[in-house]
């Protein structure tokens, strides 16, 4: 017996322990192992899998739109653009981002349709987004996800993962439950002033003549270490066309106007940057900053390309609106750490999946 | 390197990497599994899991040069000729990981085109180009790995806890930072 038991337990240069002082010592190891890996499962989100997290924020995108493998979850539907962005030098004070010194960068961008439908019919009060990359000299990038509306729809991630379930189109009815929709306002007052300032806002007739805004803040950093709260816009040269009724049978009729008009002329818009004052909101999306606010015409962006989803290396660039140069960074507004989160795992689940034509296709852009 | 401790322990820069490569590569642990999970620090965690990762990239060269060019203090008695094979088979498992992890980490950022920030101006070229199944399997391939290290990470701590707990072979004073009671005055 005791030759055996030497043989499968080392031998112990501590002196031989008691049964029960073994079986504490063994209940200490095994509390600290299953305390460090319960600490793992806790921060991995295993413990509390009700909890919103970035693939549950996706998943709803995929519950409320369908799923469409290969495309993005949200802004499914777009158009792929290239250009420039010529700096005038007027942001320099306020940014020491290389992209404000006078001269020209190369940007890659898309222009999209808010929603995770990507074969959905255009139709003109649907939010148009702009994205934009900057490829700076020295390697940096600057990417901004822009959409045509003057405040964003929610102020938080719960809010805002809330209000896709409750604009969701009923099954039946293809419209958004009133019941559901005046629940959700009446605990989002902030959402609700927000709706009523986009609709109240001009919508124009195409992308080529939106005015396309961060939404977000951020915080713009000179090289004197001088940071001002900022938002931006791109805001078109193009002249204001009032809203137009979608041409009969054409279910790209926005895209297709973006189409011709790029083929005719490369479009252009000014980026404006807003400062804020101490008192303008940098952590609520939902509220505008007074009309009075200083601007600065920080240079011009001109996109002379357009190309399909299918052939650009755009449809593979997550326009993650944190990618930011020295220079820029973010704001306290906890919209871009979500957006980010949340862009990311549509990213990673886009990439892996077998793509599927664009419904604007090259021969749609080519024509 | 004539002293009696130079026998029983590491060299106190071996000590020194591993106990800080310890705490970094732990806490590197927790900052990937919260952020994936967190919308709100998701953009933090990540602005300090890419310089983090370089960095331990960076000490796990410095590490495998100094593990070639030191001597190890011998393994305890107490352990057996299949417990030295685990032992040394789980060392070169967790350098291979603390190699892997970082890498594809960068080439995975890589492959999904996306800048590699470190800080202020400061970023890393591309090591790959930008693919998209690449970056699809790269991104799988972090998370395999990190789950493996974490697991791997847990048997060591378990062996060298039940060497200290229950066999009390005094296997834990070869990495200690700490002074320790030396062989010689035990006997």
């Amino acid at each position: 017996m005791n030759q055996s038991k030497s043989d499968q337990l080392p031998q112990m240069p501590g002196g031989q322990l008691t049964g029960t002082s073994l079986v504490i010592r063994f209940t200490v190891i095994a509390i600290v192992i299953a305390g460090i890996a319960g600490l793992f499962a806790y921060a991995g989100g295993w413990l509390t899998p009700h909890a919103l997290t970035p693939a549950s924020m996706i998943n709803t995108f995929q519950k409320v739109n369908g799923l469409h493998p290969g495309f993005r979850r949200n802004h499914a539907k777009g158009v792929c653009v290239s250009g420039y962005f010529e700096s005038n030098g007027r942001a320099v004070a306020l940014s020491k981002a290389s992209v404000f010194s006078p001269g020209r960068v190369p940007i890659i961008g898309r222009f999209s349709l808010a929603g995770g439908q990507p074969y959905a019919a255009d139709a003109p009060h649907m939010i148009r987004g702009m994205a934009i990359l900057f490829k700076l000299s020295d390697g940096e990038e600057w990417r901004t996800a822009m959409t045509d509306i003057p405040v964003f729809t929610a102020k938080s991630a719960q809010a805002f993962h809330d209000q896709l379930l409750a604009l969701a189109p009923d099954p039946e009815t293809r419209k958004p439950d009133p019941a559901k929709m005046n629940a959700f306002f009446a605990k989002h007052p902030e959402s609700a002033k927000a709706m009523q300032l986009i609709r109240s806002h001009p919508v124009s007739s195409g992308f080529e003549n939106s005015t396309y805004n961060s939404l977000n803040a951020f915080r713009f950093i000179n090289s004197k270490g001088a940071v001002v709260p900022v938002r931006w816009s791109m805001v078109p040269v193009q002249p204001f066309q009032p809203i137009t009724e979608p041409t009969e049978g054409d279910r790209n009729y926005l895209f297709d106007a973006l189409i011709a008009s790029i083929h005719s002329h490369p479009l252009q818009w000014h980026l404006v940057v807003t400062i804020g004052q101490p008192e303008d909101p940098t952590n609520d999306a939902t509220i505008p900053w007074p009309p009075d606010r200083q601007q600065v015409d920080a240079g011009m962006l001109t996109i002379d390309h357009i190309e399909s989803d299918d052939t650009s290396p755009a449809r593979d660039i997550n326009f993650d609106p944190t990618v930011l140069p020295y220079g820029i960074a973010t704001s306290d507004d906890p919209l871009l750490s979500v957006r980010s989160a949340a862009y990311s795992v549509s990213f990673t689940r886009r990439e892996g999946e077998p793509k599927e034509p664009s419904a604007i296709s090259t021969a749609e852009t080519e024509k | 390197m004539n002293t009696p401790q130079a026998r029983t322990q590491f060299a106190v820069q071996s000590r020194i990497l591993h106990w800080l490569m310890a705490v970094m590569i732990l806490a590197m642990l927790f900052i990937g599994v919260t952020m994936v999970a967190s919308l709100g620090d998701y953009h933090m965690l990540l602005a300090i899991h890419r310089p983090l990762g370089i960095l331990i990239l960076i000490l796990t060269v410095i590490r495998f040069i100094n593990r070639i060019c030191t001597k190890l203090p011998p393994f305890p008695p107490t352990m057996s000729r299949q417990e030295r094979f685990v032992a040394s088979s789980s060392e070169k498992l967790l350098y291979a990981l603390m190699f892997a992890q970082p890498l594809v980490g960068w080439s995975m950022l890589s492959a999904g085109h996306y800048p590699i920030v470190m800080f202020g101006p400061v970023h890393l070229p591309p090591i790959l180009p930008a693919i998209p199944i690449l970056y699809s399997v790269l991104r799988k391939a972090h998370t395999i790995l990190a789950y493996l290290l974490f697991v791997t990470f847990l048997a060591h701590l378990s062996a060298v806890l039940f060497h200290t707990l229950i066999i009390r072979d005094r296997l834990l004073d070869r990495m200690a930072l700490w002074p320790t009671r030396s062989r010689k005055n035990k006997s």
